[in-house]
């Protein structure tokens, strides 16, 4: 296969328009997604982390196409998906699926759980009546449900199963790459692990590309190949997971790993606490967006300049967006 | 000993067949079990059941043609009062349960032959009214922008008048008759429709199971006729069922000010209003009539109730 990545981002940018007055005019525009550079390859898993806000599900519902971009560019196995309309986008939705975060909101109430799940079989007109009841059943086993609830409805399944019939609509059309939109957020921890697991095999069974959205590095370490770290809508560093973890580069890294809790009350925690609260993305701050709360931040650089992802000096895997860093302050010292 | 274990596997057994048996439970059953906790909504249902009876077998229940004259058939004059056999009126006059109107014709025939007025009417306005208030709703929230703008603007100027004034404004433009009150209802009705159906779509359409239908590939059709308007729909079945109500009651007050039903047709308005000036020497003449509409009103209005209640909860799980 080729050494293109399936998934490339370039410069890609949502802006939502924020009305108001009588006249519901446009009065300012929230930089949800303000410029994200980024390539996913064929099989690899790819974690997105942030605080809440900062743009992460914004930017998944771009890769998926539900929201058209403002300016960028999305190229999917080689082609130009970012502005494509309507039936254009109808061979694309069949490779890209999207996972959601609320199991109780994502599922149609009124409709027999199999027939959610068939319903992007029927939709691309794939098989006759048998054929996909056959694929519905194959499915509901592969999550690890069984036949006999396709013909039941939502409400008489909990959480974690609800999860599990997300996931397998989104899986019965085979797709090359699936968002996964803070799937286990809003289940218990139990579950969670169980529904974790459960796409980590899939992933490796069915050879999908993810890109793994969630809020929890914990959760994130368990499942990704590489890690980007999110700050208002704009990718703060991005690496394999062992060096994330290990070497962080950017402060805002280094803070969100200091308030991973570790379950041992004798380990001496040197947490890096941020001051402050995130800025609003209507009006985010000059230069490089973390500078207010930054601990290492250089007046004179880093609240006039916009720091570019930049190859760490010593991997040229690991990229961050930090002058003092990888930019050209770290260059000079 | 052995008896009693045996009772237990086999208790068991049973309970775990019933288990495979059990049907899954579909938003109507469970919706059915709700509605029948409830007595207001069982009283509502069995009025508007009995209702709808004696609109269908009217022929049958009826003893007499409802504009039969009986002057000259029967020893009975002008506004009768009534007369039952059973409650001690003398066996030898006529038995008219509800006495007779100023015409000399069965008041209880009259009364009976009114409900298939009234329902028809009640069921046809909401049943148009329902279909292009809410169609014009969903195309409205689920196109937005200047469209919506446009129709919800003009379903405001409707809103804007008192709906008996226009249904009186709309049958002076287009002719008194029963078929022209039931337009001009249908069309005092349609907002509401159009209204509740902009709301709900706009809620839907954001919803992540819609969300996940357009990533499987749904066209804009199919997302509205399969996913959105299902789901809209609970709310506009109990503004139906209430409507129902209104639009009866409506009717009866266009007819009521002639502009409805004409005479000699029975409906229940008109009946009330050709024996308004009668109404301290025949009392009976306005009260059954009068009567007979508040039993429908309430019998459509509880059974709203009841279903609202027995579908809400329902909503969002």
């Amino acid at each position: 296969m080729s050494d293109r990545p399936l998934v490339e981002l370039t410069d890609l940018v949502k802006e939502f328009p924020v009305k108001g007055g009588v006249l519901q005019r446009q009065v300012a525009t929230v930089n949800a997604v303000a410029g994200v550079t980024m390539s996913i390859s064929r099989g690899e898993t790819v974690g997105l982390v942030g605080e809440s806000g900062c743009g992460k599900s914004t930017l998944g519902r771009l890769l998926t196409r539900l929201l058209e971009p403002t300016s960028g560019k999305i190229i999917f196995d080689g082609a130009d998906i970012t502005h494509l309309k309507g039936k254009q986008l109808k061979p694309f939705r069949r490779r890209v699926q999207i996972i959601f975060q609320d199991p109780y909101s994502s599922l149609d109430p009124r409709t027999q759980v199999g027939n959610s799940i068939s319903e992007g079989l029927r939709l691309h007109g794939i098989g006759d009546k048998d054929e996909r009841r056959d694929r519905v059943t194959k499915m509901l086993e592969l999550v690890g449900l069984e036949a006999h609830h396709a013909s039941r409805f939502p409400h008489e399944f909990s959480g974690g199963q609800r999860q599990r019939i997300g996931i397998a609509r989104a899986l019965i059309l085979e797709p090359d790459f699936v968002v996964a939109d803070e799937p286990v957020s809003a289940l218990d921890v139990s579950v969670q692990a169980q529904v974790l697991n459960l796409l980590k095999e899939l992933q490796s069974e069915l050879d999908l590309t993810l890109l793994f959205i969630a809020h929890n590095l914990a959760v994130v370490e368990h499942i990704s190949d590489r890690v980007a770290v999110m700050y208002l809508g704009r990718i703060a560093e991005i690496t394999d997971r062992e060096s994330l973890y290990k070497n962080p580069l950017h402060p805002y890294t280094e803070a969100l790993l200091s308030a991973i809790p570790i379950p041992d009350p004798d380990r001496p925690r040197n947490r890096t606490i941020l001051q402050g609260e995130v800025p609003s993305p209507i009006d985010p701050p000059s230069g490089c967006f973390f500078h207010p709360r930054c601990p290492i931040a250089v007046e004179g650089v880093c609240d006039v300049e916009v720091p570019q992802l930049e190859q760490s000096t010593t991997n040229a895997d690991h990229l961050a967006s930090c002058h003092v860093r990888t930019g050209r302050l770290a260059a000079k010292s | 000993m052995i008896s009693r274990q045996k009772s237990i596997e086999i208790l068991e057994a049973q309970s775990a067949q019933h288990d495979l048996l059990e049907k899954p439970l579909s938003q109507w059953r469970l919706t059915i079990r709700r509605f029948r906790g409830r007595t207001s909504g069982m009283v509502g249902l069995g009025i508007v059941t009995a209702l709808i009876l004696m609109a269908i077998f009217a022929p049958i229940i009826a003893p007499y043609p409802p504009n039969q004259v009986l002057i000259g058939k029967e020893d009975v004059g002008p506004r009768d009062p009534p007369c039952v056999h059973i409650l001690g009126c003398d066996e030898n006059t006529p038995q008219h349960i509800m006495g007779t109107d100023g015409n000399v014709r069965d008041e209880f025939s009259r009364v009976i032959y009114g409900a298939r007025i009234s329902l028809t009417l009640g069921f046809f306005t909401v049943t148009i009214a329902l279909l292009v208030g809410s169609f014009f709703g969903a195309v409205a929230g689920y196109v937005g922008g200047w469209f919506d703008n446009i129709i919800m603007r003009i379903m405001d100027v409707i809103l804007g008048f008192p709906s008996l004034l226009l249904a009186i404004a709309i049958v002076a433009v287009l002719g008194p008759g029963l078929e022209n009150a039931l337009i001009a209802i249908a069309i005092v009705a349609i907002p509401a429709y159009a209204r509740v159906m902009r709301a709900q779509v706009l809620a839907i359409k954001e919803s992540d199971y819609v969300q996940a239908s357009i990533a499987l590939g749904a066209s804009s059709r199919q997302l509205l006729l399969r996913r959105v308007v299902p789901n809209a729909l609970t709310p506009l079945v109990v503004l139906a069922t209430l409507g129902v109500a209104t639009a009866i009651l409506e009717a009866a007050g266009l007819s009521f000010l002639g502009l409805g039903a004409q005479p000699p047709n029975p409906e229940w308005g008109s009946m009330l209003a050709s024996e308004r000036n009668n109404l301290f020497t025949a009392p009976h003449l306005v009260f059954f009539p009068g009567f007979a509409i508040m039993l429908t009103v309430l019998g459509f209005n509880l059974m709203g109730d009841g279903l609202r209640d027995a579908l809400d909860p329902a909503l969002n799980r």
